[in-house]
């Protein structure tokens, strides 16, 4: 059963990097990261849907590894998903070392190895791993192997996956430590 | 189940029982779901001649099969049933989240019958649905009504509800949703107000799967990358919201004023969406799963008319400021905020004040009366009206009928600018000649966005049209309102057609649903709403007379400006749009033409 979902996944996945390839986006590189700017976000979470499709090859944004958050009197919506920090909570707490580093820069999950203990998602001072009961799996970005699909859904430009200069490096730290400030639950 | 999610809630208020039926698939193919399956709901279930207040009409909301999906803007619902503003089949979507919550709640619809004892609203959290009371929550505008129901509930929950003018049964009361978006039209607030409904509660984790995952994420990738690369879909919406046609169509002397004695507006651009952005606008906002975000979030930061909210949409900035002669931008974003707050259609309420200041400047109406002077121009005039009518005060009370029953009391119904009771919007048939054989052959009365000729015939899109010649516009009318049937009941956004046609609506529904079918076969559906929903009027009494115009656009030529001399010849295009359609000369579908629907 499992087996056979994750091929169905790996399918779609592979179909969508082909599909968005036809638009000449399929790009793969070590140094690009995701770049959130909330102040462009129209609060459409676009994101949430192709994340969850692509995923879980469902459509179900509580399924998505992205979250967007929207305050309506402050008429802002913030797009919140993994940050592939560089020294990840996740992967300290995992008892049977399944959270890795990949060379696209992400910090991902080997289902093999992954005995759903939740730990990680209780770990993560960012919320930002999910666990999709129907499927009885972890769901977290790994940045879709180096083509994350969000920024590419995005339609306002909030999400971006870029390359890391140390101007934008720094502005992602210092969002990452505001949301880490207002929504953290481990230190 | 796949695009569907194969539930129907039923909910009877009298008696407070809820049942889950499974979602009839011989009904849902033939009529795809929202507004064509609601319809046909209310086609086997209602007697069309049943009074819209009455416990004995349903009040329906429903999504489609791409509702909740990754499809082009698939954000929406539609509330469906018979509306007591037309008397007609009433049918009005919304944008927002609240549609998409409905679905990951696993339900299709849910059918509201007969009539609570006490006010209520319905509760669903997935598979846990109940009534609970909402007696404290009665009198409470749709802004605290939400607050509230957020709180007492979750915060991740999607509310829909009614505010005072809903309750207070104003003819024109919307059900609003996400606070700010609007089922709009032919009054289906106030069939909610009647039943004592206040409002719906949803919070949903289920999943929507469709049958071809990988070819249907391709047929929306395509759709979402037309969207992008269109000038309107992809810049000019987002950019300036619809507002951004108010000089586009004053240029072409068609932008309807002082209740429609004119077809320009001197102070047009005071009230444009490129003044709206440059002034007002915080920023732009989407629906779920929208590209185009041509919501807008507006902020009056200070001075008389102070406010924040959303809007206004072009027609609703359109009737509250050239059909008024109000050039003050910040009293029409302020109208505006007070219909969202108090939950009803601000083209009805700007329409139904420029025809009272017609008849205050006539002398039909005494100041008296009114209380106050009402001439055209007045900004306080069209904000104190507004919130008299939203609860039912003063000469508010009279407003609240709409401008048909409101001129016919004094005697007067041709100042009223009305289809079947409903007043048309902010495209003057004169200079747009489609849009008056739309507004006159609309189901739900003067309404825009059945057909919408605007789109070639001033925008060229898919290809441009004169206005100004009724050649080929039956035609072009046909294919328009069937598609938008199609539209609004796979339940995608009607603005996505600016970008986006029949081809990738039904590529995305053959993948989604598994369908083997062709593009003629999806437009057919479109064509046999278009004709239940005819049938449904017949039914309730609506003849050929009904299918005609307000006298000022037959009779009265256009003063001034491209438009000058002309009047909507309505006779010849009617004729033609009867035949095309396969009525008979008073506008009956034929029993040949219900055969080959399967009617």
């Amino acid at each position: 059963m499992s087996c056979y979902e994750s091929h169905q996944s790996q399918k779609s996945t592979k179909e969508v990097s082909l599909a968005l390839s036809k638009y000449g986006v399929q790009e793969k590189g070590m140094s690009k990261i995701l770049m959130v700017s909330p102040e462009k976000c129209i609060g459409c979470r676009s994101c949430e849907l192709i994340c969850s499709f692509v995923k879980t090859n469902e459509f179900n944004p509580k399924n998505a590894a992205v979250t967007v958050l929207a305050y309506d009197e402050a008429a802002i919506a913030v797009p919140m998903m993994c940050m592939q920090c560089e020294n990840p909570s996740c992967m300290k707490v995992c008892p049977v070392g399944a959270i890795e580093f990949k060379t696209t820069g992400a910090v991902v999950i080997n289902e093999d190895k992954c005995i759903g203990c939740k730990m990680c998602l209780s770990a993560c001072p960012l919320g930002n791993i999910v666990f999709d009961a129907g499927n009885r799996k972890m769901v977290k970005c790994d940045l879709c192997g180096g083509v994350p699909k969000c920024a590419y859904i995005c339609p306002s430009g909030t999400i971006e996956y870029k390359e890391a200069t140390s101007t934008n490096l720094n502005k992602k730290k210092l969002i990452a430590e505001k949301f880490k400030e207002v929504f953290g639950e481990v230190q | 189940m796949f695009g569907w999610m194969g539930t129907i809630l039923r909910v009877n208020l009298t008696d407070g029982t809820i049942k889950k039926e499974p979602l009839n698939k011989n009904d849902a193919c033939p009529y795809l779901g929202a507004r064509g399956l609601g319809t046909k709901i209310m086609m086997d279930e209602v007697d069309p001649q049943v009074d819209p207040l009455s416990p004995e009409n349903k009040l329906i909301f429903m999504t489609g099969p791409l509702t909740g999906t990754a499809a082009a803007c698939p954000g929406r619902y539609e509330v469906i049933s018979k509306a007591p503003l037309t008397g007609s089949i009433g049918a009005s979507n919304s944008g927002g989240h609240f549609g998409p919550e409905l679905k990951y709640a696993g339900y299709d619809g849910i059918i509201f019958e007969g009539k609570a004892e006490k006010p209520v609203y319905l509760s669903i959290n997935n598979d846990e649905v109940s009534l609970k009371s909402a007696v404290s929550l009665w009198g409470k505008t749709v802004f605290e009504t939400t607050d509230e129901l957020l709180k007492a509930t979750s915060e991740d929950a999607r509310v829909t509800c009614i505010g005072p003018a809903g309750e207070k049964l104003v003819k024109f009361a919307t059900v609003m949703n996400d606070k700010h978006r609007a089922a709009g039209r032919s009054g289906l607030g106030a069939v909610m107000g009647s039943k004592n409904l206040k409002a719906v509660v949803v919070r949903g984790t289920k999943s929507i799967q469709v049958a071809n995952p990988e070819e249907f994420i391709k047929a929306c990738w395509d759709a979402r990358r037309k969207l992008k690369a269109h000038p309107v879909t992809g810049t000019g919406l987002g950019a300036y919201g619809t507002e951004i046609l108010v000089n586009i169509l004053n240029q072409s002397g068609a932008l309807p004023t002082r209740n429609w004695q004119e077809s320009s507006f001197e102070h047009a651009d005071e009230t444009s969406g490129e003044t709206l952005a440059a002034k007002y606008l915080v920023r732009n906002k989407g629906c779920f799963g929208c590209s185009i975000g041509c919501g807008r979030v507006t902020r009056i930061p200070d001075g008389p008319f102070k406010g924040f909210g959303e809007g206004p949409e072009y027609e609703a900035g359109w009737s509250l400021g050239a059909d008024c002669g109000v050039r003050d931008l910040a009293a029409i974003c302020k109208a505006n905020f007070i219909c969202n707050e108090l939950g009803f259609d601000p083209i009805t309420m700007g329409s139904t004040i420029a025809c009272a200041m017609e008849m205050y400047e006539k002398g039909i109406l005494a100041k008296e009366e009114l209380g106050r002077d009402l001439n055209f121009g007045d900004a306080e005039g069209i904000v104190e009206f507004t919130r008299l009518t939203g609860l039912r005060e003063g000469f508010g009370d009279k407003m609240a009928e709409g401008s048909f029953r409101l001129a016919s009391m004094y005697g007067h119904p041709e100042l009223s600018m009305t289809v079947k009771k409903q007043e048309m919007p902010a495209y003057d048939g004169r200079g747009v000649q489609g849009m008056g054989l739309e507004y006159a052959t609309s189901n739900r009365g003067g309404c825009h966005v059945r057909g919408y000729l605007t789109s070639p015939e001033i925008l060229g899109i898919p290809q441009k049209l004169d206005p100004l010649v009724t050649t080929d516009k039956a035609m072009w009318l046909k294919i328009f309102q069937d598609l938008t049937a199609v539209v609004d009941s796979a339940n995608i956004c009607l603005f996505s057609t600016f970008a986006i046609g029949l081809p990738e609506i039904s590529s995305m529904l053959r993948t989604a649903l598994g369908w083997d079918c062709t593009d003629e076969e999806i437009l057919k559906i479109g064509e046999r709403i278009w004709n239940l929903e005819k049938l449904f009027n017949l039914k309730a009494g609506f003849t050929k007379a009904d299918d005609r115009l307000p006298d000022r656009l037959l009779k009265e030529q256009v003063k001034k400006g491209p438009a000058k001399g002309k009047v909507v010849e309505l006779d010849v295009m009617l004729t033609e749009y009867y035949a095309l359609r396969g009525w008979d000369t008073e506008g009956i579908p034929t029993d040949e033409k219900l055969k080959e629907l399967s009617l």
